[in-house]
């Protein structure tokens, strides 16, 4: 009497159908574009740089799980957003061994050590980028200029060092508009900025193709546009502000959104759905925390760039938002 | 501008794929042959089953009186049909479980012979405590799906005072059009009942609420109500959970009912448009609730179409009438493919809260394996009642049901906004409907030890009373022989 191809479930019996691999395939279509830029900006060197980091993140992830005889996690597409994203924040000639390393690090200690998809505290691929700065600070501000002449013919030295060796530094290296401004107060064009023809890390210079990207994900509803908003309107008041009170010390606001990691972090990282809160009144807290310490770093900080800090900070706050923040619940 | 501001009372929600089109436009096929038994489950409603009043054996009119209601909530059944009644006995009940209740074996006999001539009255000429009294007798339950006596209802409402009658027409869970062609086809009827409801609970004024993607039955209920002022028909968005009647409460009128309140409590009640129906089949006629109209379909059943079915017909010959295909089938869904129930064979009568009959197949069952939830936040972002369904799923999987309800385990309900967007496919109602129940069993295992531990104790005083009183017998009849033993010695 009791269909055996009948199962049995609580309601409801239909579903939307978007599941975590078409949210996460959307958020590598989203950065396709950021990336197939800066391969076209930096040449070889930066499709390599890409390629290791991507190989190896999702070699991590299938070999953790082989080993700890868990089901491969590599299909729902979270370890290649990961080694995308790291890839895109490592300067173009960064050593290949490096960046390996950064790879395997982001997944197994941003990650797999804290029980895989949906319980890492922090943003993988900035673990594996925070890593790499400690170990490699020379090499991971090592710049190179963009649009050179052989940037599709010439493979770098220092990008090929042999592995635990120090890496040789090509004659020509370029500052980052960041570091200019920081250490010689040379400031850059915004349009030079907004459509990244200037040098930086890989994937950090066209602002442009990262809102595209991110304009994208939002209209499909894959991310809290929230995050970004809060972030970049907080930089830029905050730093509006500052320009204000001194325009011959602070830089302009235009500068401040469009130069270095911000953009690439407030819409691709900082949105990060394990690492931000659930509420939206949460995020919003959580974009206005990360865009003041971005501020705060880049003016008075040692380092010429915060956005790393900034997210991973608010990476650590969101638990205490989400435990803070909740919604009304109807008839209250 | 009005509209605009109205929308921004609607919290939550979700836009599904309607799969409405298929029987919308049909009209409600009333040529269901008779079925030769009649399954009548006692128990169709909220509150306590009916207690049966026939006998085996028993031949019995169309609309006769089969078990009458116990207690205060409660509705009493009628026979959907003429003939004999051939047992009373357990029998599945349409429910997952498909757990046996009890039930009566309608043979039916092909004449539907009423026992008397239908007798017209005119509501308005009858006191208002006499249409709750004849709604009650006529069994009529919430037919939205709440199956909430309606009579308690309009006594409610009568004794509250409420200022509006709200009345869904929403029907926001997709597939389901049995209220939209009701609306379609009786609209002059549905309106004659809110009448009656209005008289009954002595209240001015109705709004009723249906979603814009019924335009058709908007315009034929403003045309039946066109002549009443005080019944008001609203255009309301498409947006499931609209049909929840709080958020239609909220959308109407702009306040909220408290939590833990009633609806009374901001002064208004809702009924079902098929509930109006069927009170105005009850009060013009004197006609029971014996049939209703379901919703067959589902992308297994060849020709979806809402049927007018007696009460008791099997859920399996609906199926058949209307072409499905059981080797195509997936699962069987009575209700609405969001809240209705999952059935695990077919074998079972359409009750009155038997708002439609699906048959889905594989692809259209929500399917996937459970994956870790990467706090996408979706669930919250579609709560209509405001709450955070990760969390609580996380503190019920922990066995933390009481911190559960902290966070408003108790005022959700089971809308399924959130296990449908959810990516990572967690079936988060399943876990509210688990702790629910949880919850209840521990209430009941709880107040069972209370009540053993009272009667232990009471045992014991009692014993400990009687062991003193033998002792104080005893002294007294020792006492009692030593003075007449004293007495004799004195002699």
């Amino acid at each position: 009497m009791f269909s055996k191809t009948l199962r049995i479930s609580s309601s409801p019996h239909i579903n939307k159908g978007v599941g975590v691999d078409v949210i996460m395939r959307n958020v590598v279509y989203a950065l396709l574009p950021v990336a197939a830029f800066a391969v076209y900006a930096f040449g070889i060197n930066a499709l390599l740089v890409i390629l290791t980091s991507l190989i190896a993140c999702v070699l991590t992830e299938h070999l953790l799980n082989k080993f700890s005889n868990r089901p491969s996690t590599i299909a729902d597409g979270s370890a290649v957003i990961t080694g995308l994203l790291l890839g895109l924040t490592l300067p173009p000639i960064f050593p290949l061994w490096m960046t390996f390393i950064g790879g395997v690090l982001a997944i197994a200690l941003g990650k797999f050590v804290f029980g895989g998809l949906g319980y890492n505290a922090f943003n993988p691929a900035l673990v594996g980028r925070a890593i790499l700065q400690a170990a490699f600070p020379v090499a991971i501000t090592t710049w190179h200029p963009a649009f050179l002449a052989d940037r599709f013919t010439r493979v770098s030295e220092s990008v090929l060092t042999f592995p635990f060796a120090k890496p040789v530094v090509d004659g020509i290296s370029g500052a980052t508009p960041l570091s200019a401004f920081k250490f010689d107060q040379v400031t850059t064009e915004s349009a030079d900025l907004a459509l990244g023809l200037v040098s930086g890390s890989i994937g950090e210079t066209s602002s442009v193709l990262i809102a595209l990207g991110g304009l994208y994900l939002i209209a499909r509803k894959m991310m809290n546009w929230r995050i970004p908003v809060a972030i970049l309107g907080s930089v830029y008041v905050l730093s509006g502000i500052l320009y204000w009170i001194n325009p011959e010390i602070y830089p302009s606001p235009e500068f401040m959104l469009f130069s270095g990691g911000l953009m690439l972090g407030a819409v691709f990282m900082a949105t990060d759905m394990v690492g931000s809160p659930i509420t939206s009144l949460g995020v919003v807290i959580y974009g206005i925390f990360i865009g003041l310490l971005v501020v705060v770093i880049r003016i008075w900080g040692g380092l010429p760039e915060g956005v790393m800090y900034a997210i991973l900070l608010g990476n650590a706050l969101s638990p205490h938002i989400d435990r803070l923040i909740r919604p009304r619940v109807y008839g209250t | 501008m009005i509209a605009l501001l109205q929308s921004l009372r609607i919290r939550g929600g979700i836009h599904v794929n309607e799969h409405k089109q298929a029987t919308a436009g049909l009209p409600i096929d009333d040529s269901f042959p008779l079925p030769k038994r009649l399954y009548i489950p006692l128990q169709q409603h909220v509150g306590k089953p009916a207690e049966p009043v026939v006998r085996v054996g028993d031949t019995v009119f169309k609309g006769q009186l089969l078990a009458h209601s116990q207690g205060l909530i409660s509705a009493p059944v009628h026979a959907p049909s003429s003939g004999t009644v051939a047992d009373i006995a357990e029998y599945p009940a349409p429910h997952p479980s498909a757990l046996p209740i009890r039930t009566v074996f309608l043979d039916t006999d092909g004449t539907d012979t009423v026992q008397s001539g239908e007798s017209a009255t005119d509501p308005f000429t009858l006191e208002p405590e006499e249409i709750s009294l004849r709604v009650a007798s006529a069994g009529v339950v919430g037919l939205g799906g709440a199956t909430f006596p309606s009579a308690v209802k309009l006594n409610l409402g009568r004794q509250n005072k409420i200022h509006t009658l709200l009345i869904n027409g929403g029907e926001c869970e997709p597939y389901l059009t049995c209220d939209d062609r009701l609306m379609q086809e009786n609209a002059a009827e549905i309106v004659d009942g809110i009448r009656i409801m209005l008289h009954g609970m002595e209240t001015g004024r109705a709004m009723v609420g249906i979603e814009d993607n019924k335009p058709e039955a908007l315009k034929a209920m403003r045309t039946a109500a066109n002549f009443h002022p005080n019944i008001e028909i609203c255009k309301i968005p498409t947006r499931y959970p609209m049909g929840w009647d709080r958020q239609l409460i909220r959308y109407l009128t702009g306040r909220e009912v408290p939590a833990g309140g009633r609806a009374t409590d901001v002064g208004v009640l809702m009924h079902n448009v098929a509930t109006a129906y069927a009170i105005h089949q009850a009060i013009r006629y004197g006609r029971p609730l014996i049939d209703r109209v379901v919703t067959v379909a589902g992308g297994a059943v060849a020709n979806p179409k809402n049927v007018r079915v007696p009460i008791g017909t099997l859920i399996s010959e609906v199926l058949v009438f209307c072409g499905a295909d059981k080797t195509r089938t997936g699962r069987w869904v009575m209700g609405g493919p969001m809240m209705g129930e999952a059935l695990p064979f077919a074998d079972v009568p359409v009750v009155k809260a038997t708002s439609g009959v699906l048959a889905l197949t594989g692809s259209e069952v929500k399917q996937g394996e459970e994956q870790p939830c990467i706090r996408c936040a979706r669930c919250i972002s579609v709560c209509p009642a405001g709450l955070l369904p990760v969390d609580m799923a996380n503190r019920i999987r922990n066995n933390r049901l009481e911190a559960a309800v902290d966070i408003g385990l108790k005022d959700c309900i089971s809308c399924g906004s959130c296990s449908y967007v959810c990516p990572s496919n967690i079936p988060l109602v399943h876990y509210f409907k688990f702790a629910a129940g949880e919850l209840a069993a521990r209430q009941q295992a709880k107040h069972k030890s209370e009540q053993t531990s009272k009667l232990i104790d009471e045992r014991n005083k009692r014993m400990e009373r009687i062991e003193k009183q033998k002792a104080e017998e005893l002294a007294q009849a020792r006492a009692a022989k030593e003075q007449s033993e004293k007495a004799d010695t004195t002699i």
